[in-house]
């Protein structure tokens, strides 16, 4: 038997066989999506509150998605217009929000651990971690290998090679303990100054090169770069040598070989660590991730809810 | 005239050379034997089987008061440390305001003498404000009762400035307490920098903040021929920089709090907020160069680094979670564990925590001399006992050992003659 969960804090909390449950489920949901009429009644009578302290796009409105073509009531929040603004503590927030008796709580927040946290004070409520400071993002990596699913099968023995920002980075600390976990190997590509410390004892592969890392490699990920973030911490001098040395253009993906699909968790600045060609080519799978990220999530929120496809009432 | 006897304990006297079963004898508030005295006591305690020492000295506490009394006051401190066999105390100056004028200085002491359970002696701001600009008034708030100088939970980070409070301070004798951290290298740390901060996705402080600043320090107490102290040191390249400043022959001398020769990083794994404090708890690597420290003598001296807050500065997230664990109740039975695996000697420990920094820092305490003010703990060294955060007398709870199982209990505490804490009670 699966050890059921009880919550999704991150991948480092998952064993394998629960990652593929949950990447398996996420493959039976796509298409729901696809159809005309796109709902299904696993959720119905469950309550989604998506909890989010950081901006954000893709992630909030795939979460919201997932809940509502499963039919659960979704509210969604962003605390960064609302109770914390006013000087609600994060714990507060997070008990107003449980008393409402929700069954899943979202929650993306710029503190790493958060999830945890409050799990230690909030009874009878799952939390789903949408994103925790630079801890972990396990929807994110769930998509991703079920991205990869689709054309690969399995990942064992594919070589991921990820480029940027890792030290900043909650999709590569994920991504890094799903590749031990599932046997594929990871190829992280930055500059010292964008690596987290002892990064080599997650068993992965550290290259300063992108030009050495390409060759071999059955995917690129490349990871959004936050251009602030680059001078304001002295980790680049500026965005035209960061694109020179580690963005990926068409050039540069050809030397990883014909098959070399294209990874980003989104969004992109183009022209940055990614070319509009390579964004646009038949090599991207990027706008797959964003459709996966949809059954992946719904896939997290019924299997949190005890629901498993069908109408459990 | 009252007389006290403690009979039957095993006496550790570093300060003169004791380490012996001897009752020890004391009237009106002073020691006036050690061994036989003709005259009938008052009053007897039974220490058999336990050992008796001087009143521990903890030369590195936060007391929050003035400003943060919701946080710990001197009567809860005071209270907290007789509970921890401390008889006398140094409190930092980042109280609100700080420390950095003399009447603050005599408010705190009158308090504490008011209160009258446990010494306290202020140690004095090095800048006004704790800003790390302009030096205090050093010679006022040493005549008002300071014992050193710091701006610990901030370091001086400016080389001028410190160099100029090493030539002022030592010119009239002071002694400079650095709380040693370069903060362009540590800004928005939280935990110590290395494999579990980055598990972890948090921002960490490199050992070389640590490192770079003591390093730094010690040229100018070099040039400035001054009197220079490491608080709170954890990492394996501090310890090697003092140990060779010491060997040169500089008047550098440095503390360690029971948390860095007890506890690794690995600490912190779960996000465990009460596993965080400044400088963090660091690799296994570090730990063992601090217990090195404390045994070839390197380190004289074991202090808390006590830094109790209330649970709403903690209950937030690892990131946002203040710095700080409380210390005063677990510094006796954590330092044990140095004793009971064999690394320091009973007297060598209790040494680093009455002797030594009665010495460092000119304390008359941390004798039992004859004729010394009577301040004594007594413990039981093999006792068991449980920490339980719920329990502590402080009005901290944050601490790492909630729930562990502590080898050593204080069975009473008496100042100045009067037993103040006996067996889990506190006569006020």
């Amino acid at each position: 038997m699966m050890n059921p969960l009880k919550h999704l804090f991150g991948i480092a909390d998952m064993d394998r066989e629960q990652i593929e449950y949950l990447v398996n489920l996420g493959h039976s949901f796509i298409d729901i999506n696809r159809r005309p009429l796109k709902k299904a009644p696993t959720l119905r009578g469950k309550t989604v509150i998506n909890l989010f302290f950081e901006n954000s796009t893709r992630t909030r409105t795939s979460f919201e998605i997932a809940g509502k073509r499963l039919s659960a009531d979704v509210i969604n929040i962003s605390a960064a217009t609302s109770a914390t603004k006013k000087g609600e503590s994060l714990l507060d927030t997070g008990q107003t929000l449980a008393a409402m008796q929700p069954h899943v709580l979202v929650i993306r927040h710029s503190i790493s651990g958060t999830c945890e946290f409050l799990a230690e004070y909030l009874d009878n409520t799952a939390i789903v971690n949408a994103g925790d400071g630079a801890h972990e993002h396990p929807t994110q990596i769930l998509t991703d290998l079920l991205t990869l699913k689709q054309t690969w099968g399995s990942p064992e023995g594919k070589i991921i090679t990820m480029v940027g920002d890792i030290a900043h980075s909650r999709v590569a600390r994920s991504h890094l303990l799903a590749a031990k976990k599932l046997g594929y190997t990871m190829r992280i590509v930055a500059p010292k100054t964008l690596l987290p410390a002892e990064v080599e004892r997650y068993g992965c592969e550290v290259y300063y090169d992108i030009d050495e890392a390409l060759p071999g490699s059955d995917a690129v990920y490349m990871l959004r770069v936050q251009t602030e973030r680059l001078t304001d911490s002295c980790a680049f001098p500026s965005v035209r040598e960061y694109h020179e040395a580690y963005g990926l253009n068409m050039q540069r993906l050809k030397t990883a070989g014909d098959d070399c699909l294209v990874l980003h968790p989104g969004p992109m600045n183009r022209g940055v660590e990614i070319a509009t060609d390579v964004a646009d080519s038949v090599k991207s799978h990027i706008l797959a991730q964003v459709e996966h990220g949809v059954a992946i999530r719904m896939a997290v929120l019924a299997a949190l809810c005890g629901g498993e496809g069908g109408d459990e009432s | 005239m009252s007389l006290l006897l403690i009979k039957n304990g095993h006496l550790i006297d570093p300060a003169n050379g004791i380490d012996k079963k001897s009752d020890l004898w004391i009237e009106d508030g002073k020691v006036v034997a050690v061994g036989k005295h003709t005259g009938t006591a008052d009053q007897t305690v039974d220490a058999n089987g336990k050992i008796v020492c001087p009143g521990l000295i903890d030369m590195h506490v936060h007391l929050r008061e003035p400003g943060e009394e919701w946080k710990e006051d001197i009567e809860s401190g005071s209270r907290a440390a007789i509970a921890g066999g401390v008889t006398s105390m140094c409190c930092m100056p980042n109280t609100g305001p700080h420390i950095d004028h003399a009447g603050i200085a005599r408010q705190i002491i009158e308090r504490a003498n008011q209160v009258g359970l446990c010494n306290v002696h202020p140690i004095g701001a090095v800048t006004k404000n704790l800003d790390g600009k302009e030096l205090t008034e050093m010679r006022e708030l040493s005549r008002a009762g300071c014992v050193a100088f710091s701006d610990d939970g901030m370091p001086i980070w400016h080389a001028g400035v410190m160099r100029k409070a090493l030539e002022y301070s030592s010119s009239f004798g002071y002694m400079i307490i650095q709380h040693a951290e370069e903060p362009a290298l540590t800004k928005g740390g939280c935990i110590n920098e290395g494999w579990i901060s980055t598990k972890l996705g948090v921002t960490g402080m490199p050992v070389e903040g640590e490192d770079s600043m003591i390093a730094r320090d010690i040229m100018l107490t070099r040039r400035a021929n001054a009197f220079y102290h490491v608080a709170h040191i954890s990492s394996k390249g501090g310890v090697a920089l003092v140990r060779a400043a010491q060997a040169e022959g500089l008047s550098v001398t440095t503390e360690a709090a029971p948390h860095h020769f007890a506890l690794t990083e690995e600490e912190v794994l779960g996000f465990n907020v009460d596993a965080k404090m400044s400088p963090p708890l660091r690799t296994e690597e570090d730990r063992l160069a601090v217990i090195e420290g404390l045994r070839d003598g390197t380190i004289d001296v074991i202090a808390t680094d006590h830094a109790p807050h209330h649970e709403d500065d903690k209950r937030c997230g690892l990131s946002c979670a203040a710095f700080g664990i409380v210390g005063l109740e677990t510094m006796l039975p954590v330092s044990l564990g140095l004793v009971h695996s064999g690394i320091l000697t009973m007297s060598d420990m209790i040494g680093k925590m009455t002797s030594k920094p009665a010495e460092l820092l000119g304390l008359e305490s941390g004798t039992l001399g004859l004729g010394s003010e009577a301040d004594i703990t007594i413990f039981d060294p093999e006792s068991k006992w449980i920490v339980d955060r719920e329990t502590l007398v402080s009005k901290g709870k944050n601490t790492p050992w909630h729930g562990k199982e502590m080898t050593g209990q204080v069975t009473h505490t008496i100042k100045a003659g009067r037993i103040v804490f006996e067996n889990g009670t506190i006569h006020d």
